[in-house]
């Protein structure tokens, strides 16, 4: 009824290309845009922004980095958690080598200096395809892992290994450090999940992405049109590790504080983010964050029921915790394959005939 | 989708908030499950079943009962800091996370929000200093005594002179691993030793390389600083060598009953630190079966009490309560809130008699903490693994450790901290 192409007519060649063509969809979006920027601020609470908000929104930037590799360009990664090891160390070497650098600069060149790595390990995609690709870029998961461990100049040699994140402002306004204030790191954040969203979304269905695309879906037709693989291959791998390494960058600077590398951006992590875009929907802007928040939030939700509501022991808590979550994973991917973004998908298309189907 | 999963986590948030406000709340961030689950269970267990008996026996602390809020971290520093802020707004009077990785994670927030932490034996070991970190404290011991006492142990069994005797360090490649290894550099100069570092990555699993590297060094000594399952693969693979098990000393992370037992008998006589007595030969033990155990409020399965790891976690449960206790006299209310508690904690003095009134004599070492030390005296024993007995034993008194080399070290490293953070040092 409300859902509906009619009546919204588009006179115009960007009218009719714009990403939400249904009139509904684009209110939609202006007005959790509006929500998240306005009302979000004035409600968060430190309990809400770091056990739910910060992991949220710092996992979809993850996701949509690994979507655009894996999703768009069909180079499998596992090298994931290495990656945002790399934004996270370049953005502490950054903050301790420049003090008066501001902390969005930093976070931003912390994500270009991933993306120069991403481009080094992503040199090997050109050889070698499908699982053999995973295997190399597990070896740069466990080789960055290793580098961080082993080189003192990396943490600035202090005696534990540890990085911790100093206090960084802008506009006077704390965001890293002990004293940061929930809702201006979540404006922070918010405003670079939604910046990078944009650009994603918009990087993928233009000529960038198309080429992904083709890349993706037969590497051979795709160079006998024109695509060169060299290029696309490095792109994609630059893309998708400058927004990973500005994930891990926020992770390490905003959410945690401190880290050590092999406890927070090991192997699990890259697995993390993998399972949220097949989860979420290879392929999708809406299945990064649909898969990062089920990744996410399901824990906390569960944790909160069980423990918090009807007073399980913690540890039996935990562990159905992984029952559930493990079984939900598997429910969902039968039904449907393509992930939650494909069941949105679907939804949508029923709600376009609803109430009179044919 | 997103909507309706928020809303449900708001109204699940809404009704975990409401805590009763007239107890003490003592959190436990502890793990049952993952990679060290079998380490922090009889921790938790110990920590919880402490808190039950002094409800249960003498009514709470000051008249005031206490109530241990559980939340399970599983060695995640993710989920400790979704453990840290569900449970700060309860009233929360001190925080043990057990945990280095936890504790570098908290130090600024605990200080920005006033809450004091504990961290016994674990941690930041610069923290002793109590100028710059003013509310974290790390009594009676820490890695840096530890390393130290372990070294003073091989001078004694070697007539005081080292000079040329190999050492390794086998260790958790982590914050928790790395800590000793400057000041074992710095003993190694001091004394002559050689010092050569191994390290085993999470969760120390697989170990063969390093210890192939040991059998192709022969070491004289072996140190090690791990955990959980990372303990009983070296203590394995050490047997398998046939290391000597008399020249093999853990930190106290590394000296517990699931340590030792997989090996079976090849683990008799090796020897970890420990910064309190092992054994159930005390008093209080006795109370914790009448109130607690047999009235069927033992936490967990039960079965920890008496072991290592649970004396560890009812002495950090004892030191707490003891906080709690002077910081009701200075302050003289029985409600205190977590910045109260901070100066109870730094106000706190552990005697023999003290000990004694409770049960626990000798149970550790005496102390009293000072703002300028958070650290305490930093005495430690050594205590052996009888296979045969299958339990520890103390060779020991609890001896001190070098504090020139170790104070100066602390010095360096919280200076460093301050500098880099802008603190000013001064007390409180």
């Amino acid at each position: 009824m409300l859902y509906r192409e009619a009546g919204d007519f588009k006179t115009s060649y960007a009218k009719d290309q714009q990403t939400f063509p249904i009139l509904f969809d684009r209110w939609g979006y202006f007005i959790m845009l509006a929500l998240a920027f306005i009302v979000g601020p004035m409600i968060i609470n430190d309990y809400w922004l770091n056990a739910v908000v910060l992991p949220f929104l710092i996992y979809s930037i993850a996701a949509l980095g690994l979507n655009i590799l894996t999703g768009y360009c069909g180079q499998v990664s596992l090298g994931t958690g290495g990656f945002m090891a790399v934004g996270a160390y370049a953005s502490y070497k950054l903050m301790t080598s420049f003090p008066d650098l501001n902390i969005a600069f930093v976070i931003i060149l912390s994500g270009g200096v991933t993306a120069l790595v991403g481009i080094l390990f992503g040199l090997p995609s050109l050889r070698i395809k499908g699982f053999y690709l995973a295997v190399a870029t597990l070896a740069a998961q466990f080789f960055l892992v290793w580098l961080f461990n082993k080189v003192p100049w990396f943490y600035n040699y202090s005696a534990s290994g540890q990085i911790s994140a100093p206090e960084r402002t802008i506009f006077g306004y704390a965001i890293s450090g002990a004293n940061a204030l929930p809702h201006i790191s979540y404006l922070f954040c918010l405003t670079f999940v939604v910046i990078l969203a944009w650009g994603a979304r918009n990087l993928t269905r233009g000529a960038n992405g198309r080429k992904w695309m083709a890349i993706r879906d037969m590497d051979i037709a795709a160079e006998i049109i024109g695509v060169n693989p060299l290029k696309t291959k490095l792109t994609a791998f630059a893309i998708s590790s400058f927004y990973i390494g500005i994930a891990g960058a926020l992770l390490f600077a905003v959410y945690l504080g401190a880290a050590e590398v092999g406890e927070a951006f090991g192997i699990t992590k890259s697995f993390l983010v993998l399972f949220m875009i097949i989860i979420g929907g290879l392929g999708s802007i809406f299945g990064s964050f649909a898969g990062a928040a089920f990744m996410i939030l399901m824990p906390v939700l569960l944790k909160n029921i069980f423990v918090g509501q009807m007073g399980w022991p913690t540890d039996l808590a935990a562990h159905m915790e992984f029952v559930i979550v493990g079984g939900l994973i598997m429910v969902f991917l039968i039904l449907e394959p393509h992930g939650l973004a494909a069941l949105w998908r679907t939804a949508k298309e029923k709600l376009r005939l609803w109430p009179f189907p044919h | 989708m997103k909507f309706t999963k928020l809303t449900a986590i708001a109204v699940a948030a809404s009704m975990l908030a409401g805590p009763t406000m007239a107890e003490l709340v003592f959190p436990s961030l502890s793990y049952r499950t993952g990679p060290y689950g079998a380490n922090g269970i009889p921790f938790a267990d110990g920590y919880s079943d402490y808190f039950t008996l002094v409800n249960e026996r003498d009514g709470g602390i000051g008249g005031e009962m206490t109530k241990v809020v559980e939340c399970e971290t599983a060695y995640n520093t993710e989920k400790g800091v979704e453990c840290y802020e569900s449970t700060k707004g309860m009233g929360s009077l001190v925080y043990q996370p057990l945990s280095t990785g936890m504790t570098y994670q908290l130090i600024p927030k605990v200080t920005a929000d006033d809450i004091p932490m504990h961290t016994m034996g674990y941690g930041r070991t610069s923290a002793a200093n109590g100028k710059v970190f003013s509310h974290v404290f790390n009594y009676p011991a820490n890695y840096w005594n530890g390393a130290s006492v372990a070294v003073n142990h091989v001078l004694d069994v070697n007539g005081g002179d080292i000079a040329g005797k190999k050492i390794a360090l086998v260790y958790h490649n982590s914050a928790y691993g790395k800590e000793p290894i400057r000041t074992l550099e710095e003993l190694a100069k001091k004394h002559n030793f050689e010092l050569s570092l191994l390290a085993v990555d999470h969760p120390g699993q697989e170990q063969k390389s390093q210890w192939l590297q040991i059998r192709r060094e022969k070491p004289d000594y072996v140190f090690m600083w791990g955990w959980g399952v990372m303990n009983q693969v070296a203590i394995q693979e050490a047997a398998n060598i046939r290391f000597n098990m008399e020249n093999f000393i853990g930190i106290w992370w590394s000296g517990s009953e699931n340590d030792v037992i997989p090996a079976g008998d090849a683990a008799n006589g090796y020897k970890a630190l420990n910064m309190h007595a092992v054994g159930n030969d005390f008093p209080v033990f006795d109370d914790i079966q009448k109130y607690v155990v047999d009235a069927g409020k033992a936490a967990g399965a039960g079965d920890q009490v008496g072991t290592v790891l649970y004396n560890r976690g009812m002495y950090a449960a004892m030191l707490a309560v003891e906080a709690a206790k002077t910081a009701q006299g200075i302050h003289g209310t029985a409600n205190i809130t977590p910045a109260m508690m901070r100066d109870g904690m730094e106000a706190l003095e552990m005697t023999a008699d003290k000990m004694a009134g409770l049960g626990m004599a000798g149970f550790g070492p005496e102390f009293a903490v000072s703002c300028e030390n958070h650290g305490g005296p930093g005495l430690s024993s050594v205590t052996q693994w009888d296979a045969t007995a299958k339990s520890w034993s103390q060779i020991s008194d609890f001896s001190p450790s070098d504090n020139d080399v170790i104070g100066k070290l602390i010095m360096e490293d919280s200076a460093a901290y301050a500098a880099e953070n802008n603190i000013e040092e001064g007390c409180k």
